[in-house]
């Protein structure tokens, strides 16, 4: 369970937000929604230990987060507006190195499929800097599908998406909630996920 | 963490054969500005060999310098360097491998071309020698060091100028004990105890400056 | 009675040390005043004209202090900032940028007076003595921690990076001072010696601990008239920067 309690941000000299509080549970969804520059990526950055709140706590699995430098990272897994791919690097050589950065490489046979599954299968073997930008988000996405993480902090996965691969990532997230997983994502889309648990969070300017 | 050090090595050694126009200029620089020296201060060999360990060893500082915006920058833009922040591992063991890899690529490429670009300058065999040993111990050093700087000047404006005034100064004991250790050399003296001294100051850096520069990513990500 | 326990976390909080420091500002610069008029008094009608040097050798009693200062201020910064950076408080990483450019000034004060006290001591301006290259050097750490922070727009970010730099500079110095030595001992012509100082009279060693002296009340009246400043700049938007203007305005 992740717990946010009373948690502010200052980006510069503007506040961004303060006194926010939620909690999110195994199986339910967070999405953030709100304006350009209203602290939605802060929120995400935050959530996943890269921006130091400026007031508050968060609680992972009712510890706090900055006690444990090692367990809440390898049970969370963040994909950023940037897509954290290497241009000269092929697909299958990204997803590896991710991987292995998280612990253990996934073998070059479930990337193959996962990079199938994202629609990639035959340009597994292509530098990522040939890829269209919508193929390269697919191609972080796919990241989901390597690891087995609980908590999922996406910043705008559908951001560049063709209609069929918004309705994949929207069937990869009903399944990980239905595996009693945690999501956490923002979007200007009109989300179509089935989920049982679904929390929306507004960040007002 | 032995793997994770090795993965880091790996990936930065692909980038790098991947992209070798930018292992070629650092070596470029390097060699002309060796080059420029002699056009500056005359031809006189007696003159030139008495500089070359100096001339040599501030291009080699320069060189280095020049590439140490390849470290982070890239890995910033394109969001890598998020994930190297979010692993359950240590930061500072990445950026171990980073500096490794930023010494085999901008580093070792010196060190073989310095013999070949001392003998423009008239350096004896023992200088030579000596040489090869001061940048071979020398070089990782400018690596170590340089990798806080780039830390630190993440993403600034202008962070390239920026980090060649947070740096040099930094330098200024490897260019010291480098030099000297071939001067020595000349003189008769031996250059072990520069060389010893080197030795000390790569261990000290190796140990202290991956964690340094670790800190100072967090910071200049947040 | 109950004895009031003093709050020190008070004085922690900007706001609280922004009135501290205003009060404390006259007396540390009224002290430097009185200290500079003692020491120069010292320096130019007590100290004996000097054998070797005659008239010239005067300029000391203001180089030494400086050359003091300069590595001093250099070690307090990093305190100031290493504190700020391990537990955060907004205050020491304040203290540490308004130290900085005092540090700068008295480096470059000991280069200067050294330059001018080498023309007629050594018949040249600049030479490559040991301590002074190593000052040098510590101008360019200095220039480099005001730069990176003047560069960095985030106060946040630029309070905790120049505190990086400044503590990586600390464990340098020694091992500069050490190599420049070193450097210096390996080429070093016979003829300059800044070491080999003659028996010095009582009297002027009294007028350069003065004159240090003066430069520590000044160096904290300056600082502390600093840090006001840059307290009002980053609090510009805080209720009580607020109320105080606009009390001042009336």
């Amino acid at each position: 369970m992740l717990e946010v309690a009373n948690l502010a941000c200052i980006r510069g000299e503007r506040l961004l937000f303060k006194e926010l509080s939620f909690s999110i549970r195994p199986g339910e969804l967070l999405v953030v929604g709100g304006a350009n520059g209203s602290g939605k990526t802060s929120l995400l950055r935050m959530l996943c230990g890269l921006l130091l709140p400026a007031a508050g706590e968060i609680r992972w699995q009712g510890r706090s987060m900055g006690s444990m430098r090692d367990v809440y990272p390898a049970a969370m897994m963040y994909i950023g507006h940037p897509n954290g791919l290497k241009d000269e690097l092929t697909g299958l050589e990204n997803l590896r190195f991710a991987t292995a950065l998280s612990g253990a490489p996934a073998s070059r046979e479930r990337i193959r499929r996962a990079l199938a599954r994202m629609g990639l299968g035959e340009r597994e073997l292509l530098p990522t800097g040939w890829l269209s930008q919508g193929q390269k988000r697919r191609t972080a996405l796919a990241r989901l599908l390597l690891s087995d993480c609980s908590l999922w902090i996406l910043d705008e996965p559908f951001t560049a998406l063709d209609k069929a691969a918004v309705e994949l990532v929207q069937s990869l997230l009903e399944e990980h909630l239905r595996d009693d997983g945690l999501v956490v994502l923002t979007t200007h889309q009109d989300l179509e996920v089935a989920a049982p648990r679904l929390q929306r969070l507004h960040l007002a300017q | 963490m032995l793997s994770l050090l090795r993965w880091v090595i790996a990936r930065d050694l692909t980038l790098a054969i991947r992209r070798r126009a930018d292992v070629l200029t650092t070596l470029f620089f390097f060699v002309i500005v060796v080059t420029l020296f002699p056009l500056g201060v005359g031809p006189e060999m007696d003159t030139l060999r008495r500089m070359g360990a100096g001339v040599l060893w501030v291009a080699a500082l320069l060189a280095s310098m020049l590439s140490l915006g390849r470290l982070f920058a890239a890995d910033h833009l394109d969001g890598t360097l998020e994930q190297f922040l979010l692993i359950p591992q240590s930061l500072s063991v990445v950026v171990l491998g980073k500096i490794i890899a930023h010494w085999l690529v901008s580093g070792v490429p010196l060190v073989l071309m310095a013999p070949i670009v001392g003998l423009q300058y008239g350096l004896s065999p023992t200088a030579l020698l000596a040489l090869l040993a001061s940048l071979l111990l020398g070089t990782p050093i400018l690596s170590a060091i340089g990798a806080i700087g780039a830390a630190l000047t993440l993403g600034l404006r202008g962070g390239g100028v920026l980090v060649s005034l947070l740096v040099l100064p930094l330098y200024v004991p490897v260019l010291i004990f480098g030099a000297g250790a071939v001067d020595a050399a000349v003189s008769g003296l031996g250059a072990e105890a520069h060389l010893s001294l080197l030795g000390a100051l790569l261990l000290l850096a190796l140990v202290l400056s991956p964690w340094t520069a670790a800190v100072a990513l967090r910071i200049s990500i947040e | 009675m109950v004895p009031q326990k003093i709050n020190w976390f008070k004085y922690s909080s900007p706001a609280t040390f922004y009135f501290l420091a205003g009060k404390m500002i006259p007396w540390f610069a009224g002290a430097a005043v009185a200290f500079f008029a003692w020491g120069l008094y010292l320096g130019f009608f007590a100290a004996p004209t000097d054998a070797q040097q005659g008239e010239a050798y005067r300029i000391i009693f203001l180089h030494v202090p400086a050359a003091w200062m300069s590595m001093f201020i250099y070690v307090v910064m990093a305190g100031w900032a290493g504190l700020g950076l391990v537990l955060n408080t907004r205050l020491s990483s304040m203290m540490a940028s308004a130290l900085a450019p005092t540090g700068a000034m008295f480096t470059f004060l000991a280069l200067w007076s050294g330059a001018l006290w080498g023309k007629p001591t050594w018949g040249a301006y600049w030479v490559w003595d040991a301590r002074l290259t190593s000052e040098l050097i510590l101008l360019f750490l200095y220039i480099g921690f005001m730069s990176l922070q003047a560069t960095i727009e985030d106060p946040r970010r630029a309070d905790r990076a120049g505190a990086v730099l400044a503590l990586v500079g600390v464990v340098n110095v020694p091992i500069i001072y050490f190599s420049v030595r070193w450097w210096n001992t390996l080429h070093q012509g016979a003829s300059v010696s800044l070491t080999q100082a003659p028996a010095m009279a009582a009297v002027m060693l009294q007028g350069m601990l003065v004159m240090a002296l003066a430069c520590w009340m000044y160096s904290i009246a300056v600082v502390l008239a600093r840090v006001r400043c840059i307290i009002l700049e980053r609090e510009r938007h805080s209720a009580w920067v607020a109320e105080f203007l606009e009390g001042e305005r009336q």
